[in-house]
């Protein structure tokens, strides 16, 4: 028996979306036995699918869909509805729903209903039915009972307004959304050109054209939303399945189900959210028992919140339940030899947290069938991020995880900066701006410190590295580009632009030749000709007719080794563009000691360097401390600590200069500062001569630069003071 | 009688070379080319075709043959190939020639170098050999560049 494959499709698309109604309403129902008007739709959904399936004579379907009616009616009957076999007739249903699925599926794949027997799940079914004896006296025809609504032949869909809609081919949207893609480039060419005629009757047609250009760009975009409940109508199965499986109590919660994203993104975000909810509610959410011991309520909460903020959509799954152990999340990493253990000592909580997202980190003590084993958070971050979205992680111990994703309201159109380097134009997707910077003359040499070779620039005291476009890009080596070589030698002795870009939680400088502005483009994808260049996103047709790239900062900056692998910042330097391997190579910051003795503290364990006058530090008892960004920092001296003979510390002596203090991070909360006498350099080299000292505070002696150098062990320095 | 074919045909250095008629979606005359830099040697870099974006290929390059002069610009020889658009930059453009297999040879010794890697054969016209192009192969960059 072959079926017309156009009736099919027709028939797959309306029988999946009365599936997930039908999902939606059982758990609906279970919490609300009573409501009536439930049972009814259940039921009409149930005889609507049984029908369709008659129509097209699908006959294993059909006799499902049937059984599942018939059980349906049996909870009409108060006495069913009041006994305990309510999860249990609904646990079948549900199943029957399962089964359901998978013959769709069958049917979408071959065109036939597959060979499976389903006839234990009919009698199952009957079985249940023989509580109550008399089934057909309750049966009345659906649609006579509520006459006006039930005519259509959506069965989802309880208003009359069905006859209002009509299903299109996503395809069909998709080509329309890129006509207008251009209608728009087309409309900016020729405002750009109304400018320049001078003519105001062509100026006012223009205008209308733009005015109209909008509304139009704005109409379709809003045909392709949907509202975001179509992916959530599937999570309060999924979380009362997974709660049941785990003996957990959890409700659920949403929260802003009308917010409308567009459809391809929907897509995207709907297995990144089943598994944060499965995370949530296998990690996060405690038993009833552990939640009452510590005085929660057994059942634990599970919200889901979607709004419209600046331009994005953020999406949050939330629980409260036991929150991330981040103690527990640092040994695991280093058990798995994610990161070393000196390493992890000095992460931030932020840090620790985004440790989640490595890939093959697992922190579930036991690996259930649901989540832990693994997999996951890094795929679901990688997801996110290739809708140009973003996932934040913020968690209290014993209150709850809070996950928050940031996606763009439609791909097709993104706002970005425009920027010009080596005479080209480029975009920079706003999502990765934080700031914009321009030095001008004195302050642009004096703020840009090279520190072996590595431009670093002091954003409010901060350090980040810079990274020179041009040079990425290789626009000088080309030499084609190399008339451009005069714009790039302007910039040395002019002005220095720099755009504060972020990638990755990680902050870093962009210095570009000039910044123009911002601009909504149309993303257009680069052919696979080019796909392999890490540092483009795209690229998109500008005013003028002319095209342009569009940056990917991810790549960029993982080109520029300003974020590596394992997260951590890694200042460039000329060596890593030269493209040599410092895989084994450390980078030390050098001070110089009492008595000229060289000494080096790891910089990844540096946070700020800073200038002090002597006269800012004050001192409770016998800590020196200083007050620096509201808070008091510890200040250590390290030639008092070092040569407790020395009767003059440095922050003692009358120094007339001013005191150079390096902020080492030692947890989120505490920063320490330790005066130093003078910085030298940053270097970046293989440390292959250790030797052990017995000397406190310092880890070990090495050669660097050709001279020994002591190497300051923090954590034992801070015990020595 | 032997099948025709039909082949557009084109001008590049001292050659002349053809492309199955059906390959090619149109020709244009010389844009802007906006340059991408890391790109593969090959790729000049993209130009607007009414408003889609494809790549321009430096088919003088791609072919090992020395450039053109400055003053004569390329125009757009634009082939579809999987479903992309991709202009191949050529010196000059010819008729659509109609010629019957009977006129084909395997790839002329004569011929060395990536000219040879990259052409089907060849058709004896009347005054001149017409090279067959290997569109495939052409915009194949990430191969070739291995190879």
């Amino acid at each position: 028996m072959t079926i017309d494959r156009e009736d099919l499709t027709a028939f797959l698309v309306e029988t999946k979306e009365t599936l997930s109604q039908i999902e939606t309403d059982l758990v609906i129902f279970e919490q609300n036995p009573e409501d009536l008007e439930l049972i009814n739709r259940l039921y009409r959904s149930f005889h609507t699918l049984k029908g369709n399936c008659a129509f097209l004579s699908l006959a294993k379907l059909e006799a499902i869909a049937h059984g599942g009616e018939n059980l349906l009616n049996t909870l009409r009957a108060p006495t069913a509805r009041e006994s305990s076999s309510i999860r249990e007739i609904i646990n079948i249903l549900l199943r029957v729903v399962d089964i359901i699925k998978q013959i769709t599926i069958a049917l979408e794949s071959t065109g036939a209903e597959g060979e499976e027997d389903y006839s234990e799940l009919i009698a199952a079914i009957d079985n249940l039915q023989d509580f109550d004896s008399s089934p057909s006296a309750t049966i009345a025809d659906p649609q006579a009972e509520t006459p006006p609504a039930q005519s259509n032949q959506e069965g989802t869909k309880t208003s009359g307004l069905t006859d209002n809609f009509m299903r299109v081919d996503v395809q069909r949207l998709d080509e329309l959304m890129n006509l207008v893609g251009e209608l728009v480039l087309c409309r900016n060419q020729i405002v750009q050109f109304s400018d320049l005629l001078n003519d105001s009757s062509f100026l006012e047609t223009a205008q209308r054209l733009d005015l109209i250009t909008t509304d139009l760009q704005e109409g379709l975009r809003k045909t392709r939303m949907q509202p975001i409940s179509t992916v959530w109508s599937k999570f309060p199965r999924v979380v009362r399945d997974l709660s049941l499986g785990v003996g957990k109590q959890v409700s659920l919660e949403l929260e802003g189900e009308d917010t409308e994203l567009d459809k391809t993104l929907i897509e995207t975000i709907s297995d990144p959210l089943t598994h944060l909810i499965r995370n949530c509610i296998d990690h996060g959410i405690e038993t009833p028992d552990l939640r009452q011991a510590i005085g929660k309520p057994p059942e634990g909460k599970l919200f889901l919140r979607a709004f419209h903020e600046s331009g994005y959509v953020k999406i949050q799954v939330a629980d409260d339940g036991a929150g991330i152990d981040l103690a527990a999340l640092k040994a695991r990493a280093i058990e798995l030899n994610l990161i070393a253990a000196d390493r992890a000592a000095a992460l931030s909580e932020q840090e620790t947290l985004n440790l989640i997202f490595h890939p093959g980190l697992s922190t579930a003590k036991q690996v259930t069938n649901l989540s832990g084993r693994g997999v996951g958070m890094d795929v679901v971050k990688t997801n996110i991020n290739k809708i140009e979205g973003n996932i934040n992680i913020s968690s209290q111990p014993n209150k709850g995880t809070v996950f928050t994703i940031e996606i763009p309201l439609s791909l097709a159109i993104a706002r970005t900066l425009l920027v010009t380097s080596g005479g080209d134009r480029y975009a920079i997707p706003q999502m990765n701006l934080l700031e914009l910077i321009r030095l001008e003359g004195e302050q642009a040499v004096k703020s840009v410190e090279m520190i072996h070779g590595s431009p670093v620039y002091r954003l409010r005291g901060q350090l980040i590295p810079l990274i020179y476009l041009n040079e990425q890009l290789q626009l000088d080596q080309n030499p084609n580009r190399a008339k451009f070589k005069d714009c790039s030698d302007d910039r040395r002795d002019g002005t220095l632009n720099i755009v504060v870009l972020q990638a990755r939680d990680y902050p870093f400088g962009l210095v570009v030749d000039a910044i123009n502005d911002i601009r909504e483009i149309v993303v257009k994808p680069l052919g696979k000709q080019l796909k392999q260049i890490s540092c483009f996103a795209g690229a998109t047709i500008m005013g003028d007719g002319r095209v342009a790239l569009i940056l990917d900062i991810q790549g960029l900056a993982e080109k520029a080794h300003v974020i590596s692998d394992d997260k951590e910042i890694d200042l460039n330097t000329e060596s890593n563009i030269a493209g040599k391997t410092n895989d084994e190579e450390c980078q030390m910051l050098l001070l110089q000691g009492l008595d000229n003795r060289r000494m080096g503290i790891a910089l990844s364990r540096v946070a700020r360097l800073e200038n002090f006058s002597p006269q800012a530090i004050e001192r409770i008892g016998q800590k020196k401390v200083l007050q620096y960004r509201d808070r008091l920092l510890d200040l250590i001296d390290l030639s008092a600590i070092l040569n407790p003979e020395s009767v003059n510390s440095i922050s003692d002596s009358t120094n007339q200069g001013l005191l150079q203090v390096v902020v080492v991070n030692l947890d989120r909360e505490r920063n320490v500062g330790i005066i130093v006498e003078n910085i030298i350099d940053i270097v970046d080299q293989r440390i292959t001569v250790k030797s052990d000292t017995d000397r406190a505070g310092i880890e070990y002696a090495a050669v660097i630069q050709g001279k020994v150098t002591e190497i300051i062990d923090i954590e034992a320095l801070i015990a020595a003071a | 009688m032997a099948d025709k074919r039909q082949f557009c045909t084109f001008f590049l250095d001292r050659f002349f070379f053809g492309i199955a008629a059906e390959k090619v979606q149109e020709i244009v005359r010389y844009q802007n080319i906006t340059f991408v830099p890391l790109a593969p040697v090959e790729v000049r870099g993209l130009i607007n075709l009414r408003s889609q974006i494809a790549i321009a290929i430096d088919l003088r390059l791609r072919l090992d043959l020395p450039p053109l002069n400055d003053d004569r610009l390329p125009l757009n020889l634009v082939v579809r190939v999987d479903g992309d658009n991709i202009s191949l930059l050529v010196d000059d453009v010819g008729d659509v020639l109609d010629v019957s297999d009977d006129w084909f040879e395997p790839v002329p010794e004569t011929l060395t170098g990536k000219v040879r890697e990259l052409i089907l054969g060849a058709y004896k016209l009347e005054n001149r050999l017409l090279l067959i192009l290997d569109v495939e192969k052409v915009v194949d960059l990430n191969s070739s560049s291995i190879a």
